[in-house]
């Protein structure tokens, strides 16, 4: 039982940080419940479709389908995050700023929404996936313990629905004022992270096989096999033996979000300068 | 605020084909070496030590005679691979230093374990 929660424990604990740090960039925005529901029954719904396909998708692109569909998914949650981080950049402290902006609020929110939907949804279909063919394989097998795996497979799913839940509550915890710039940053390296592995798995899959060398070994330190080490794979992007090029994926996408970010917010400002100058002359 | 969803959608769409569409140009992934043949049967793998030249890439066809999926898992040779139950899935090994990477396989990981050992 406990090996079977740890297996499921292993594989729902980054879709859980995610949905954690999502839920916390969404505070206060009216209809987040609905959507970030949306990509969770969708992530469920696509894990379960991915499960049942596993071998036809392994059978494309020459036997690197999974590798080239996971590189896919990881790829457009890496846009999505971006996208959310830089309109936020420019829409969200003047937002937070301008009480008047309340029903503008809504609709803003709405906007980016889609887009976290979109995250929630592929990091649960991913790990979903794993899972629902792990706990598929339990419940095929005929035994006296299959009853037991299952009660820990679901215990697993709780386990990570608390990390869940622990991440939202220990990030509202942060003044409200600085919320913002705690979930844009923590966005940013999960962004970093995922481009990271993206790029990882394009290499299993014989694609972009360039700077493969190890830069760095840390796994004495801390391994990644290890449910810290996990944690800090999501996050942050912590890999014990980085190569070369997903270094230089995780340099380039944090640079890309953050010169985004500040041109996003420089160019408000100047707009919001011009109109209180407009005003002024009047 | 209709155009801006429209052209994201389209914009959606066309990112999320990219990858797939840029692969081929990529580079090859065509190998000229022989693959290393695994077997995982009732969760345990033959054989359970492979050798491989170091420094250069090799390819693992692994089968899973098991009714039930296996994933093909290690962190040191940076692969993490799902074999569903009866068929078989290409593992590609990068380029390694010598030395020792462990595999596992991660739903049976009591039983299902196996080093790469580069020379």
């Amino acid at each position: 039982m406990l090996a079977s929660l740890l297996i499921v424990f292993r594989e729902v604990i980054e879709a859980g940080l995610i949905l954690g740090i999502v839920l916390a960039a969404t505070k206060g925005v009216v209809g987040r419940a609905l959507w970030v529901g949306i990509g969770v029954v969708g992530g469920i719904v696509g894990a379960c479709i991915v499960a049942a396909f596993a071998g036809e998708i392994e059978q494309l692109f020459q036997g690197s389908g999974q590798e080239l569909f996971n590189a896919t998914i990881l790829t457009l949650a890496v846009v999505m995050l971006t996208w959310h981080n830089v309109w936020m950049a420019g829409h969200g402290r003047a937002m937070a700023r301008e009480l008047k902006g309340v029903g503008e609020a809504v609709l803003s929110g709405e906007r980016t929404l889609t887009a976290l939907a979109v995250v929630v949804g592929v990091a649960v279909l991913r790990e979903g996936s794993e899972v629902v063919l792990f706990l598929y394989g339990i419940a095929a097998q005929p035994g006296t313990t299959t009853a037991a795996m299952l009660t820990g497979g679901v215990l697993g799913l709780g386990a990570g629905a608390a990390v869940s839940a622990l991440m939202y509550y220990g990030l509202l915890a942060i003044p409200a004022h600085k919320l913002f710039k705690v979930t844009s940053g923590l966005i940013t390296l999960l962004a970093a992270g995922m481009a990271a592995q993206a790029v990882l798995f394009l290499q299993q899959a014989g694609y972009f096989e360039v700077m493969t060398r190890t830069v760095w070994d840390t796994s004495w330190l801390l391994s990644q096999d290890s449910i810290v080490g996990r944690m800090l794979h999501t996050l942050v992007g912590y890999s014990d033996a980085p190569n070369g090029a997903q270094l230089a994926a995780y340099g380039a996408t944090a640079l890309v979000i953050f010169a985004l970010m500040r041109w996003e917010h420089g160019r408000h400002h100047r707009h919001h300068g011009r109109r209180r100058a407009a005003v002024a002359a009047e | 605020m209709t155009p801006p969803v429209s052209v994201h959608k389209s914009a959606l769409s066309g990112l999320l084909a990219l990858p797939l569409l840029l692969a081929p140009l990529l580079g090859g992934s065509a190998r000229a070496e022989t693959p290393i043949l695994l077997k995982i049967k009732d969760h345990r793998f033959t054989p359970a030590e492979i050798h491989v030249k170091a420094n250069q890439p090799s390819l693992i066809v692994m089968t899973n005679a098991d009714a039930t999926a296996e994933e093909f898992d290690s962190t040191s040779l940076k692969v993490e691979k799902v074999v569903p139950g009866n068929a078989s899935g290409n593992i590609r090994i990068r380029p390694l230093a010598p030395g020792r990477y462990p595999f596992m396989g991660e739903y049976h990981s009591d039983t299902a374990q196996g080093v790469v050992i580069a020379e």
